[in-house]
């Protein structure tokens, strides 16, 4: 249905681009009154980020005997956990995250993850990012279905995903903005120059996949363009972040700012899958956690009043092994802890059915047991945070389990 | 000419265009003619065996500048690895790990000149594909100065070869070794069971079911995994930091070769994919991968990743179906399974000629090569496909890089084409001129402009074999400068 307008609308403003640049001509007609405003950013850790080392137990002895190099001291030792609630504590290297914990916006969800027992990393970010765990042949990403239920209008960036490549989760006949990482976002291009622009316009005015994702392009770079550039001066009262994922949530933030209607946004961060020596309170696992809790943290601060309107979900294919490997590393696992950080969340809280770490409670003897599916966590923002009814939560995430899970405050 | 020589002439040059396209990186000036002379399928025999086409005298002497490309993994750990790093000041080490980076520098550099200037054109998309199976990453640790040696013995000899040996291969290198952790798999109790090799890791044993052999859906279990697992205990490389024998006298092999650690080995009886593996040490590995190599599900997969390369994002099952039959005939000659899928009606069937969005690599390198451009400095190439999202050796995950339509399609991959497009046809690339340090480009580098000859327009349309009707009609209408970029940032040209 919308889609449809939408691709119409381009292709007017395509065709006619000789004479009207193809801008945001095509969608200031569609822009009326400004959407709920609402917004959803993802964050997924790809290649399976150690829950247990994130959010640790830290008050069971079961979780220091199974990890004998790679457990993080209980709260107050040297490199020990921050305590969250005298049951749990956070990884140290998560430290600039406490205002928000303590603020009581950011929450935890233990032991949730995927119905699907895959230890397979492909396999299991496939279904997290189809939506249909164990099912393979789903065509789109649940991102991109929930893109479709949202209200209209839509903007060149109602949906922005971070990165060279558009992921799987975002996937669908949506069109999404690819946003480049770290500086190259306001670069100037040559289809800036209206005689380069109008020529290669004429080339991609179908309703075909490149021509679509060409007539995109342009109008997001246009748009990223004038949103960073104008606010760049006055944001950047300090100098930029040196790492990239800091960078890219500040150009987030900037996004946002210039203009609120980006309902959806992706990120996705590599290098958790930690086989060999991940370390304890410092080391591999540390100094990967260190710059995700910073970006978020300016994130967090960067969006102002914007914070109130938005919920994160940090959350990764699976959790790994309860018992630390040979290497003083971890391998695949199950169970994993989700992230969920915003102005209207009910935080300061690690909220799920936490199982215990007792062999008979493992599933499969090895890793922590999945007591919340991951729908249900997402499936509890869509409908207290993005004001879902349960028919289009069924859309987006099919079979979802209902869940009584009172993540976003009333 | 008649209209039916016309139309003879049009279809055997559309052939020649997709053969250079899907088996090469396409056509440089000249190339179709080559191909049409030759005769399609002499021609494709002859890729087949590419032993038998010369190298030219240019390429040999652009790769004979790079001494690291002969260097082995044993001299390349002693140079640059642990033995040379220990008792080194941190400005000592510093140094050595800055002239570690020639490695992977000129493995990049040799990749992309074969790429583009190798008349072995199959030979070179085949090691993309074969890399990409057997996906190991140049930021891992040693993986960095070992990312040469890997393609230049586990990957390029095999590309043609028997699936066994390049899978016994990459199973054997350090590289691999190192990346998917095995090095470190230890079985637990075992005497040599110490520090960091205390116990079992399952990275490298699933891997090479799920992703090397059999695919995810090849029935085996996690039992399997676990089994595997114990029969490549010990599977690892000298200087790892592990004794040999009683009470560790002394360091195991050179350093940087493979080594079995029998002390460190399950020598218990076990029991894979059902079938009796006896505990014989370092045999019940080779044993392993045999039945790997000759599994049904395994030619399934390869003949089905194959066909997905040269055919189509969704190949045809009857294809897949000839060359897993072909597969399992030969006991895995590769060599056999592409001649059978070249051979197929749906490779050769016109309504399937350029119609598959070109990967990074296969953009980037057929406009070069099309423009017919000299190459000195791949800078500006490997520039781009690391801002297209495929960093030669870089993809991180052992999945490989991904040869679809929904992987590189998306909006800003779109106007980066474009933009790349416009800069090479104007000469803004400075690919002619030798640069002057050689490390990978930085991401806070300012791009040096090019000062090359602008791409000639009819020279380059006749490189291709003729452009379509509606790139045509734009290009005539276009001012003049623009219309070089105009035929490689088009629609035809994104796709082969």
């Amino acid at each position: 249905m919308d889609t449809f307008d939408r691709r119409k609308l381009l292709q007017i403003a395509a065709a006619g681009s000789v004479l009207i640049p193809v801008g945001h001509s095509a969608f200031a007609a569609a822009a009326g009154a400004a959407p709920g405003g609402k917004r959803l950013v993802v964050v997924l850790l790809r290649g399976a980020v150690d829950g247990l080392n994130v959010v640790v137990p830290h008050a069971e002895a079961a979780y220091y005997d199974a990890r004998p190099t790679i457990a993080i001291p209980q709260p107050g030792r040297d490199g020990g956990v921050l305590d969250l609630d005298g049951h749990f504590g956070l990884h140290p290297a998560l430290a600039s995250l406490m205002p928000q914990w303590r603020d009581g916006t950011l929450a935890f969800v233990h032991a949730s993850g995927s119905p699907d027992t895959t230890r397979s990393h492909f396999d299991a970010q496939d279904y997290m990012e189809s939506g249909t765990p164990g099912k393979k042949s789903t065509a789109d990403g649940w991102m991109n279905r929930l893109l479709r239920e949202l209200p209209l209008p839509r903007t060149p960036t109602s949906a922005l995903s971070f990165g060279p490549t558009l992921p799987r989760i975002f996937s669908g006949p949506v069109d999404v903005a690819t946003i480049p990482l770290g500086k190259a976002a306001a670069n100037a291009i040559p289809l800036d120059r209206p005689l380069i622009n109008a020529a290669f316009d004429q080339l991609y005015t179908g309703d075909d996949s490149l021509s679509r994702a060409y007539r995109e392009g342009l109008e997001s770079h246009k748009k990223v363009m004038k949103d960073l550039q104008s606010d760049m001066m006055a944001a950047d009262n300090g100098a930029p972040s040196p790492i990239t994922f800091g960078e890219d949530t500040a150009h987030l933030a900037r996004l946002i700012k210039q203009d609120p209607r980006v309902n959806l946004a992706f990120f996705a961060l590599g290098g958790w899958d930690t086989h060999v020596n991940q370390g304890n309170g410092e080391g591999q696992l540390a100094n990967r956690l260190r710059p995700l809790a910073e970006g978020l943290a300016s994130l967090a601060t960067n969006l102002g009043k914007s914070y109130q309107d938005t919920v994160i979900v940090v959350m990764s294919e699976f959790g790994r092994t309860v018992h630390e490997n040979g290497n003083r590393g971890t391998d695949h696992g199950h169970g994993n802890v989700m992230w969920v950080m915003g102005g209207g969340v009910a935080g300061g809280k690690v909220h799920g059915r936490w199982p215990g770490l007792d062999t008979a409670s493992l599933n499969e003897k090895r890793d922590l047991a999945v007591t919340t599916d991951f729908r249900s966590v997402i499936a509890a923002v869509l409908a207290g945070h993005l004001n879902l009814t349960p028919e289009q939560i069924g859309t987006v995430l099919p079979d979802a389990p209902a869940g009584d899970l009172a993540l976003i405050r009333a | 000419m008649s209209l039916e020589t016309a139309r003879f002439a049009m279809q055997n040059i559309s052939f020649a265009r997709h053969l250079a396209d899907r088996l090469g990186y396409g056509p440089r000036p000249g190339d179709l003619d080559h191909v049409m002379h030759m005769g399609p399928d002499h021609w494709i025999e002859q890729q087949l065996h590419p032993a038998s086409i010369p190298v030219p005298k240019d390429l040999a002497a652009g790769l004979a500048q790079f001494a690291t490309l002969s260097m082995t993994p044993e001299d390349a750990f002693l140079r640059y690895g642990p033995p040379a790093l220990r008792g080194t000041s941190p400005d000592e080490r510093k140094v050595i790990q800055q002239e570690a980076r020639i490695i992977p520098t000129e493995a990049m550099a040799a990749r992309t000149l074969r790429a583009v200037y190798s008349p072995r054109q199959l030979e070179e998309t085949l090691t993309d594909f074969w890399f990409n199976h057997f996906n190991v990453f140049v930021g891992k640790g040693l993986d960095r100065i070992w990312i040469g040696a890997y393609e230049r013995d586990a990957i390029r000899p095999y590309v043609l070869g028997r699936f066994r040996d390049l899978l016994g291969a990459t199973a054997k290198h350090p590289a691999m070794l190192f990346y998917l952790d095995n090095w470190q798999n230890t079985a637990p109790g075992a005497a040599g069971a110490r520090g960091n090799f205390k116990g079992l890791n399952e990275n490298y044993a699933r891997e090479l079911m799920e992703l090397h052999t059999l695919g995810v859906d090849g029935g085996y279990t996690q039992d399997d995994v676990i089994t595997l697992a114990k029969i490549l205990t010990g599977w690892g490389f000298g200087g790892d930091g592990s004794r040999a024998g009683q009470k560790g006298r002394r360091p195991r092999g050179r350093g940087g070769d493979f080594v079995f650690a029998d002390n460190r080995h399950d020598f218990s009886d076990k029991n894979f994919l059902g079938q009796k593996i006896t505990g014989a040490g370092e045999a019940e590995g080779e044993q392993a991968l045999d039945l790997l190599a000759r599994h049904p599900a395994t030619a399934q997969r390869i003949s089905y990743k194959l066909a997905q390369y040269f055919l189509a994002d969704e190949p045809p099952p009857a294809a897949v179906a000839a060359g897993a039959a072909t597969f399992t005939k030969t006991d895995g000659d590769i060599t056999a399974v592409l001649r059978t899928l070249f051979a197929r009606g749906e490779f050769r069937d016109p309504a399937t000629f350029g119609v598959r969005f070109k990967t990074p690599l296969r953009y980037v390198v057929s406009s070069v090569r099309a423009t017919g451009a000299t190459v000195r400095n791949v800078r500006p190439i490997y520039g781009m496909m690391m801002q297209l999202g495929q960093p030669l050796y870089g993809c991180q995950t052992p999945d490989g890089y991904k040869c679809t339509e929904s992987a590189w399609l998306n909006p800003d991959a779109m106007t980066r084409r474009v933009t790349y497009a416009v800069a090479l046809a104007a000469g803004r690339l400075p690919l002619s001129q030798i640069p002057e340090t050689n490390g990978p480009p930085q991401r806070t580098g300012k791009p040096v402009p090019g000062n090359e000859p602008p791409t000639d327009v009819s020279a380059l349309v006749a490189t291709l074999g003729g452009i379509s009707g509606t790139t045509k009609a734009v290009v005539a209408g276009a001012a003049p400068e623009l219309r070089a970029a105009l035929v490689l940032g088009s629609p035809d040209f994104m796709r082969c």
